[in-house]
């Protein structure tokens, strides 16, 4: 009976490195794949990420959502999945959107933008939700073929433990503390405290942005750092570490007074200075839809960008793009 | 004859069906593993050297371009850190606690301890991590002044170990169980005391058996991926000691899977890495099959 079993085992090993020779088929990927975005879900469910580049303000998409909030009722199905950054607006605009069109279905997901791109690309979705460009995670001929939403922007603040006493670092007091050179706290005005980073992971977005618009391009010291899959987690190691520092999404510091946001270079991390281009490390959120996308799905995004579901836009703590001065806009886009 | 049919072969095809199903997808996912997993050698020429053995982790994060770097011996030897550790604290307990159930106290055993090592096994391990991450974490921060806040090797390794012990303690104990009742009256007939009985005679009996369900619980630690990766810290560096900060594949793979880009130098690593481990579980389960045939015979 063993002896069967283990056959069978071998008979496993054998027949799949054969199979590997072939090439896997399409349906394993596509399986596995679902597979791998149900999971990604799972664990990221707090993840907040932002895009780093600077962008183009599409006045096209801008200009649509004012004629959007008086648009006729629509119907059908939109799915959108992607950044967990995202995740929160989305979820409530879904919400909201359905109450007024009620024979519409808005689904939404997270799974990282990575994810969300490659969906929405492949076809399985409606609408790709992404913290970075789409040419940063797809080949050419794929992001070629999607259209970009810039739906929001989103502001990200360093974070220190309450009990600290920092409440201000310049930038090349940050990068120190970022690349490792800077150990302990009372090297930059601070306690007698060993500085604890608390980092993301390399493909997160909202680490891309910290590192393009706060640390001026320079790596992470990784190999000194704890990292968290999720804004949440991140929060609560901070939270529980006097000598911690990290960086979350505005949307995080909504109603959380655990933690202490940083300014930098005496410059507070809000909307307001996001808006006339004061604070500088802040990014666009993307939903990409393949080609025009259907009509339930423009609404959909319409609908987000549109003047009557800005002010929850800026209640959760994300930023109007219609807002954004030309000035914010200018200095992203110089880099 | 349909009446028959209806009867004997129906039910059979069913259960048929249902087996080579399991064959099946066993197949599918080792070999879109394989398929996926190798992309690193091949599309971007990675060695299979520098995969396991270099520390220089630096992958590009975009669809096509390579020329990073994929070695990935921090979070092999963190897997195996763990792992290890969790081994030495569970192992003796697990031991000691099967023979306890079984041969010390059998009434007691099978009433109160073996519920609640059962209880155990049904614990999800989000649960684990999160008492380890609330209560342990901080627990060593304190204790030992640990630097990194407490996030640690010994953390994962006592969540782990908690993991483990009610598979390795269920597996020897039923081994324990299995030795047949003459064994021990035979040693006592010769004049053993109970303890001489259990460490000669008994133990040795059912060594087999016990070493399967370590096995058992050392590939439960390998595939264990969210209880570690919320209290090993994941700091992409060797440990120090065993206070100090370091990664795992399982969390490495769960933290940058679902951001990074689809097909490209750093998501083919990730796949790489779940080849890995799927070859490790893969050898577990010949080992374990090698000893059951080593025990029938």
């Amino acid at each position: 009976m063993k002896k069967k079993s283990l056959a069978i085992v071998s008979a496993i090993v054998m027949t799949a490195s054969l199979l590997a020779g072939c090439g896997a088929s399409g349906s394993a990927d596509q399986a596995a794949s679902t597979a791998a975005t149900q999971a990604a879900a799972d664990t990221q469910a707090a993840d907040t990420e932002a895009d780093a580049q600077a962008a183009d303000t599409e006045a096209a998409t801008q200009a649509e959502s004012a004629s959007a909030d008086e648009a006729t009722q629509v119907s059908g199905e939109v799915t959108a999945a992607g950044s967990s950054a995202l995740l929160p607006l989305v979820q409530a605009a879904a919400e909201k959107f359905m109450d007024t069109n009620p024979d519409c279905t808005v689904t939404v997901n997270g799974g990282g933008s990575g994810e969300g791109l490659k969906q929405v690309a492949d076809g399985s979705i409606d609408i790709g939700n992404s913290d970075v460009f789409a040419e940063e995670k797809l080949d050419a001929d794929a992001a070629a073929k999607l259209v970009d939403h810039e739906v929001a922007t989103i502001t990200m603040a360093p974070v220190v433990n309450k009990d600290l006493g920092v409440t201000n670092l310049t930038t090349d007091q940050l990068v120190s503390i970022f690349t490792g050179k800077t150990t302990n706290w009372k090297d930059v005005g601070g306690p007698d405290e060993a500085i604890v980073l608390v980092t993301r992971p390399s493909s997160s977005g909202t680490r891309a942005l910290f590192k393009t618009w706060a640390l001026n391009g320079a790596e992470e010291a990784s190999n000194e750092a704890l990292e968290t899959d999720d804004s949440g987690t991140l929060l609560q190691t901070v939270e529980q570490n006097k000598g911690a520092i990290g960086y979350v999404a505005l949307s995080y510091l909504v109603n959380n007074s655990d933690v202490q946001a940083v300014s930098i270079d005496d410059v507070e991390p809000s909307l307001e200075n996001t808006y006339n281009g004061s604070y500088k490390v802040w990014g666009y959120e993307h939903m990409y839809t393949n080609g025009e996308g259907s009509d339930a799905a423009k609404a959909f995004i319409d609908y987000i960008t549109g003047d009557k579901f800005a002010d929850s836009v800026e209640s959760m703590g994300y930023g109007v793009a219609s807002k954004m001065s030309e000035e914010a806009v200018n200095s992203h886009k110089t880099n | 004859m349909s009446e028959r049919f209806r009867k004997e072969y129906a039910g059979r095809g069913l259960v048929t069906l249902c087996g080579l199903l399991i064959i099946a997808l066993t197949l599918a996912i080792g070999a879109f593993l394989i398929y996926q997993g190798t992309g690193t050698f091949y599309k971007f020429h990675h060695s299979l050297f520098e995969f396991l053995f270099s520390s220089n982790w630096s992958p590009m994060d975009n669809a096509t371009e390579g020329g990073g770097h994929v070695g990935s011996a921090v979070y092999i030897a963190g897997s195996l850190m763990t792992c290890g550790l969790a081994l030495l604290i569970a192992a003796p307990f697990s031991i000691g606690a099967a023979v306890f159930m079984t041969e010390i106290s059998p009434k007691w055993g099978t009433r109160l301890l073996q519920p609640a090592v059962e209880i155990f096994v049904g614990i999800p391990s989000v649960v684990y991590g999160w008492i380890g991450l609330t209560i342990l974490v901080p627990f060593i921060r304190d204790v030992f002044h640990a630097k990194m806040g407490g996030y640690s090797v010994l953390a994962a390794g006592i969540v782990l170990a908690v993991m483990i012990f009610p598979t390795i303690t269920t597996v020897a104990a039923d081994s324990i169980r299995s030795v047949p009742d003459y064994y021990r009256k035979a040693a006592y007939g010769l004049g053993s005391t109970r303890w001489q009985t259990i460490y000669k005679i008994v133990l040795p009996a059912a060594k087999t058996g016990i070493l399967t369900g370590v096995i058992l619980g050392l590939s439960r630690a390998f595939g264990e991926a969210l209880a570690v990766a919320m209290v090993i810290g994941k700091t992409r560096a060797f440990p120090k000691n065993i206070l100090s900060p370091t990664n795992n594949l399982t969390a490495a793979i769960a933290a940058d899977m679902g951001n990074s880009a689809s097909g490209g130098e750093q998501n083919m690593a990730l796949w790489t890495m779940a080849l890995l481990l799927y070859v490790i579980s893969m050898i577990f389960i010949v080992l374990i099959h090698a000893l059951g045939k080593e025990r029938k015979e």
